[in-house]
């Protein structure tokens, strides 16, 4: 298995040791990832660097599509070399963690074309870089002019800047700066040593991703503390991911009716998701599955009449939204809108490493559950609904065909856990996470894949804790999709992706 | 002088139908017909607040433009009774009253700065200019068919000159007012009244930095210009003749329904992306074109 300049492993499956990841040179490396992300089936997952021993640790996760396996490469950093070649230029994906390490830890990339501040985390490299002084894309033209939109918004909408550059009503370019919302989530889960506290960050990442990032930690900890769940309990757990997905495909749908004033679009699918979170209520007591996942059991078991209540609320759900969506999707004035705003190109797509269902609505086959399966999903087929147009529209209909699929997803699933014998038990609290080990967990929120990765040192304290949400990816797609359109469309490319802002500050 | 009062009365609860026609398409209960009303006078009571980057155009806008449809009022008739300010070309007054009012809004957008409320004021110039031949064209294929050319004695005449065309002309006219209403109002397809998102907004980001008093002004200004083309329309419907006291009640009725129209357009279509707006708005002036065209064909003015 072990490979001279990388090793593998596969999402979910029992830990490494730190040791065993083979440390490289950074020419080597450079050459390694530059050689595996020219193959489109691979994507950067996660790269990052820790203090460890007075160096900088670099570790780098490549996911690849085809086989499921991940590849692990990492190099090492003494303290008096401070500059690095970027990635970058060749693998524009990589920007953002490239600017990431160098806001952290003041390593220079010489090269990178865009090495500005992401998030402004306390500690910082540089104290001098802050929010008033962000170095923004400037502009000397008579014609042209500039829009400043935020931090404050006037809908009931997370923080954050939007500057565009315009030439009348066309945009030019957008720039979006970040970091309004940045709590320390990655330095609370080293300092947070209570198991429960932990549960309660990861699902508080971003708040409509609750039992996304609250599975991603919990499968990270079950690794690492040797936990095995039961068949029933990750039925169970997969069952609230799709409701999940369910949940804010038809509200987004609702908000991207609103945006372009189609009141019936919206009003429906308002009540909807209405009713598909009341299910969720139903089960767990909270709309938004907070505290349904935790580590080793599970406080709210599945019971028959919570399964009941859940099929019988999707078959009203699912027959009326199919309903609504027929009118919005063939009304001409909605389709107007719609089709051919914000188009992303796959070869865009692929170059920043786009995922999840933005991904998909660009014709790219990316999907955690298909790709590097998990929990029941590993038993399980997934057929990754993708189109191919990459516009708003594109995007709009995909979330119309995923609720589609992730019904006929539940309701297999609720088979299923009527078969299997379940004794889930209570959550485990108590748990030792194994010393000097390295863990990956990858999940499949409704926006994408999320990767948590974490890292303990010689006494199995946490040392180094990551997380990745989609938005992270996706918001260069933004970038993307509203050059050359008209400035008033900028709110529905911008709903079609409903990126989150605290997922990506962190 | 029964015109002005009738306005009046009318834009009270106009507003408010429009709100509640929208709630119950969207299946809620939805506010009351007067809650538009009390907003207003919550507002009336508060005071304004001025940002500092504007100066006197901004706080006399309010002001001018609610003057200006006040003053417009008082150009139309109602029944056979004449406007209270009745004279040959009136029409001509009617539409730059409106447009002076609009000119001082959009100034006073440009007065704060704000770069929202420039791109605001830009698309409300362009709209306001194109949906101008519309109306005139109209006007004038009416003074055209009446031989008249005040407000007053066009109505008065309209289904009087014995034309057997006059049904179509009353259909067209009432179209094309509801939809320039609609333009001239910020309203589905054009503008979204509702939208909170600045970028798309046309009107509604041009009257951002008012509040209080000043805000009230402007609502009132809208409510009345509302009535203001509900009466327009009136009075391509009934005939001028007919007995005053069922014309006040026909009168409230074509408000009521020019209301639910608004509101039924608003419940089931999306709105125009921003540059087709253009396109949607000189179609009006083109149907009104074609109207001119026959009406010079029919009284065998082309010659």
């Amino acid at each position: 298995m072990n490979h001279p300049s990388y090793i593998e492993l596969k999402n979910g499956i029992s830990p490494i040791m730190t040791t065993d990841v083979p440390v490289i040179e950074y020419d080597i490396f450079y050459e390694k990832v530059r050689e595996l992300l020219i193959d489109k089936s691979n994507h950067c997952l996660s790269y990052y660097c820790y203090a460890f021993a007075g160096r900088l640790k670099f570790i780098c996760c490549i996911a690849d599509d085809n086989t499921g396996i991940i590849r692990l490469l990492s190099h090492e950093m003494r303290p008096d070399n401070t500059t690095l070649k970027a990635l970058t230029p060749f693998c524009p994906s990589i920007h953002i963690f490239e600017r990431e390490i160098h806001e952290n830890h003041g390593v220079e990339f010489p090269g990178h074309p865009w090495l500005k501040p992401v998030r402004y985390p306390h500690d910082r490299a540089d104290r001098m870089s802050v929010m008033d002084n962000y170095p923004f894309y400037e502009i000397e033209s008579e014609e042209l002019h500039e829009v400043g939109v935020g931090p404050i918004h006037a809908g009931v909408i997370e923080p954050g800047h939007f500057r565009f550059i315009c030439n009348g009503e066309k945009v030019l370019h957008l720039e979006i700066q970040l970091g309004y919302q940045h709590r320390g989530i990655e330095r609370l889960f080293v300092d947070k040593g209570d198991a429960l506290q932990r549960c309660l960050l990861a699902e508080n990442i971003a708040g409509d991703t609750a039992v996304g990032h609250g599975l991603a930690h919990a499968q990270l900890i079950e690794s690492l503390a040797g936990i095995e769940v039961c068949e029933a309990l990750q039925i169970e757990r997969c069952i609230a991911l799709e409701m999940e997905r369910i949940a804010v495909h038809i509200g987004d749908t609702a908000a991207l009716s609103g945006d372009v004033a189609y009141q019936l679009g919206q009003v429906t699918c308002e009540a909807l998701r209405t009713m598909v979170i009341n299910t969720t209520q139903f089960w767990c007591g909270n709309r938004f599955g907070k505290g349904l996942v935790r580590p080793g059991g599970s406080n709210y078991p599945l019971t028959e009449e919570t399964a009941g209540e859940i099929l019988k609320v999707l078959e009203e759900v699912e027959r009326r939204y199919e309903n609504v969506t027929g009118r919005i999707y063939t009304l001409p004035s909605v389709l107007g809108r719609f089709e051919d705003i914000g188009r992303v190109t796959r070869p865009q797509a692929e170059s920043i490493g786009v995922v999840g269902m933005a991904a998909r609505s660009c014709g790219i086959v990316r999907d955690i559950r298909r790709t590097h399966p998990f929990q029941y999903y590993r038993n399980f087929e997934i057929n990754p609904v993708t189109l191919e147009a990459g516009d708003v529209l594109a995007r709009g209909m995909l979330r119309a065909l995923e609720v589609k699929a992730s019904a006929g997803i539940i309701r297999a699933l609720i088979d299923s856990w009527r078969k299997t014998e379940k004794s889930v038990g209570r959550p485990v609290y108590n748990y030792k996470l194994r010393p000097g080990s390295f863990a990956i967990s990858l999940t499949e929120g409704w926006r994408g894949e999320i990767c948590h990765t974490v890292v303990t040192d010689s006494e199995g304290n946490v040392l180094h804790y990551k997380v990745k949400d989609p938005s992270q990816h996706n918001w260069m797609a933004l970038a993307l999709a509203v050059r050359n359109q008209e400035i008033s469309d900028f709110p529905v490319c911008n709903k079609s992706f409903n990126l989150s802002y605290c997922g990506h500050d962190l | 002088m029964a015109g002005f009062v009738l306005i009046v009365v009318a834009a009270f609860f106009v507003p408010g139908i429009i709100l509640r026609t929208k709630s119950i398409a969207s299946g809620r209960k939805g506010p009351g017909l007067f809650q538009p009303l009390k907003d207003i006078i919550v507002l009336l009571k508060k005071g304004s607040v001025f940002s500092t980057t504007t100066g006197l155009i901004f706080q006399i806008a309010p002001a001018v433009t609610l003057a200006t449809i006040i003053c417009a009022m008082l150009l139309l008739p109602f029944a056979e009774q004449k406007a209270m300010l009745p004279f040959e070309g009136d029409f001509v007054l009617f539409a730059y009253l409106l447009a002076l009012g609009k000119f001082f809004t959009i100034i006073a957008a440009l007065d704060t700065g704000s770069s929202f409320e420039g791109m605001g004021a830009s698309r409300e110039a362009l709209f306001s200019m194109l949906v101008e031949p519309a109306f005139f064209i109209l006007l004038a294929t009416f003074a055209m068919f009446t031989g008249y050319t005040s407000f007053s004695v066009i109505f008065n005449q309209f289904f009087v000159t014995g034309n057997d065309y006059v049904m179509i002309y009353s259909i067209i006219g009432v179209y094309l007012f509801i939809q320039i209403a609609m333009v001239e109002n910020s309203r589905i397809p054009v503008d979204d009244p509702k939208t909170h998102l600045e970028l798309t907004m046309i009107h509604e980001v041009m009257i951002l930095d008012y509040s209080g008093f000043d805000k009230a002004l402007i609502h009132i200004g809208t409510y009345l210009k509302f009535a203001l083309y509900g009466s327009l329309i009136y009075n391509l419907i009934v005939p001028a003749g007919w007995n005053i006291f069922l014309q006040a009640g026909l009168f409230f009725t074509v408000q009521a329904f020019f209301a639910i129209v608004i509101g039924l357009t608003e419940s089931f279509r999306a709105r125009n992306k921003m540059n087709k707006n253009p396109k949607f708005i000189l179609t009006l002036s083109a149907i009104a074109w074609i109207a001119f065209t026959v009406i010079l064909i029919l009284t065998d003015k082309l010659a």
